[in-house]
């Protein structure tokens, strides 16, 4: 028996037969202009020649390219992964009683999100002008090794650290919300159970803390992942640079930056869909259905228990 | 002669100039129930919280059974002992705060076996035993696999009594364990702490319930401006009052 079969059964008669949600008329216009908006933008770049679509099916999966785009993740995954590292030390070094390592969190912070990453790269590709050797030993005592620096600060490793000087600052920042966002009384219960300061913020406060962290670091990983490009200034042959290379040499200049907006939006897209399953791991106890599958179940209890 | 469950002496607290405990003393004995009554602002949570260290005091001395907590004797002084110490010394003591302040993220049974398991290294299947007999005390049996979202205040301070007593402990400390609640979810919770004093566990209870403070304290303590202004039985404090601010008091909530 469904819902308005029963209702009319039923007695009094002034009752509603059913109760309706409002119909979002908006939503169909909006719906049909969007609709005819990409249609526009389909037939242009169909249509325009310059786009050279074959060219850009020619180089999408050019070892060259590949081999930048291999080269872009790995510099994005390990800046990220250093970033992350010493993003929580320094925002715990933040939140310490003591005043020194809490400026020493504060100074970093300050100068390495003041300090514009592309003159940061160029100050490290440059390194070895400031000093041509690095050396390590006893402080203020005979020095026990000596290298040259640009054996050690490769355009690589020039590029790595400056990523990670950089994004370390700001993920230092969003750990330190995340770890604001946690309400004191999580820490005060864990306490009086006797957990330890450790045990405390592994077991209780970062698990709850990275329903705040997660969003925002997504995002700054995305925003790694094409600052990466940045990294073509010195000469580093990540994806932007690979493709530079080849349209130097071939003019495609157009299809060649299609090629690489091709592949940073396959890997925002990649990181998208893995922010979605961190984010439904992080939420566990704070889960809410989806208002349209609440919807549907309330209609099949209510037909169900007629 | 036995160590007396608690035992607090010449107790000052202060934040900045603010002076929130002014020379308190109080001593309980062990399975004693023994409600703090008094206006908000009075000290009585100030003065639950100080017992176990989650607030640090100024002068005088806390021992629970016989010892210090978060403190250790050098000479004549108190000197504060590592964080670790403190937490190790505060396992004993069971607290229940007014907000619950259960672990969002941890089911009903992770939410008691987080500590026993961490802190006491009990193993885990002994420490799932543990969780469900008590749980099956305050009557949640069934609830062991929700999230405390999914629970009624009443619940989830039902949840809270047992994860403290999870840690088996000496001592339970409730902070206005029902003062968050529905007015129709207050009964489930008092009877659980009526339980437990049937039980003969040593129990302050910072309560504006009036009338459970009669019939199951053995000491009812009236605080007000962060001193104890009387102390006795609950028909002496409750019923003949001998000073004029209890009374007044007492008409108010009464």
């Amino acid at each position: 028996m469904t819902i308005s079969e029963h209702v009319a059964a039923s007695e009094p008669t002034d009752l509603p037969s059913r109760i309706l949600t409002r119909k979002h008329y908006g939503n169909w216009v909006a719906g049909v202009l969007v609709a005819v908006l990409v249609a526009l933008a389909l037939k242009s770049a169909f249509t325009n020649e310059n786009f050279s679509w074959p060219a850009f099916g020619h180089y999408l999966f050019s070892p060259a390219v590949l081999a930048g785009l291999g080269r872009t993740v790995e510099l994005a995954v390990i800046a990220m992964a250093l970033s992350i590292v010493a993003g929580i030390i320094l925002a715990m070094l933040r939140q310490s009683s003591s005043k020194v390592l809490n400026a020493v969190s504060g100074a970093y912070i300050w100068l390495f999100r003041a300090t514009p990453l592309l003159v940061l790269l160029l100050l490290l590709y440059n390194f070895a002008a400031l000093y041509p050797q690095l050396s390590l030993g006893i402080p203020f005592g005979p020095d026990l090794v000596t290298v040259e620096t640009n054996s050690v600060i490769t355009v690589a490793g020039a590029a790595i650290i400056g990523l990670t000087l950089h994004e370390a600052a700001y993920c230092a920042e969003i750990f330190r919300a995340g770890l604001i966002s946690v309400e004191q009384g999580q820490r005060e219960a864990a306490e009086a159970l006797g957990m330890s300061g450790r045990l405390t913020l592994r077991r209780i406060v970062l698990p709850q803390a990275m329903r705040a962290i997660v969003p925002p670091l997504t995002n700054q990983f995305v925003n790694v992942v094409k600052t990466t490009s940045i990294v073509s200034v010195i000469s580093m042959p990540e994806l932007l640079y690979s493709a530079q290379i080849i349209y130097a040499r071939t003019y495609e200049t157009i299809p060649l930056l299609l090629v690489v907006t091709f592949w940073y939006l396959v890997l925002t897209a990649v990181l998208t869909v893995g922010q979605h399953y961190v984010e439904r791991h992080f939420n566990r106890g704070h889960e809410t259905m989806p208002t349209a599958a609440s919807r549907k179940l309330s209609r099949l209890a209510l037909g169900a228990g007629q | 002669m036995n160590d007396p469950a608690v035992e607090i002496r010449g107790v000052h607290k202060l934040y900045g100039a603010l002076h929130v405990l002014h020379e308190v003393d109080l001593t309980v004995a062990p399975a004693q129930v023994v409600c703090l009554i008094g206006p908000s602002g009075s000290g009585k949570s100030t003065l639950l919280r100080c017992i176990n260290n989650l607030e640090k005091i100024q002068a005088g001395t806390i021992l629970v059974d016989g010892q210090l907590v978060g403190y250790r004797r050098s000479g004549p002084d108190l000197v504060e002992t590592t964080h670790r110490e403190t937490c190790r010394a505060r396992q004993h003591i069971g607290m229940v705060f007014q907000r619950f302040n259960l672990f969002h993220h941890l089911t009903v049974l992770q939410n008691l076996i987080e500590a026993p398991t961490h802190v006491q290294r009990v193993p885990k299947g002994e420490a799932i035993e543990r969780a469900r007999t008590m749980l099956a005390r305050v009557g949640l049996a069934d609830k062991q696999a929700n999230y405390p979202a999914q629970l009624s205040g009443g619940q989830q301070q039902r949840v809270a009594i047992a994860r403290a007593l999870c840690m088996r402990p000496k001592l339970m400390l409730f902070d206005e364990p029902t003062s968050a609640l529905d007015p129709e979810l207050v009964g489930e919770v008092l009877d659980v702490l009526r339980d437990l004093a049937d039980q003969a566990m040593t129990m302050l209870v910072v309560t504006h319930e009036i009338g459970f403070a009669r019939q199951v304290a053995d000491r009812v303590v009236f605080m007000d401006q962060g001193r104890i202004v009387e102390q006795g039985t609950p028909a002496q404090v409750l019923d003949d009052p001998r000073h004029e601010r209890t009374r007044r008091f007492l008409e108010r909530v009464g």
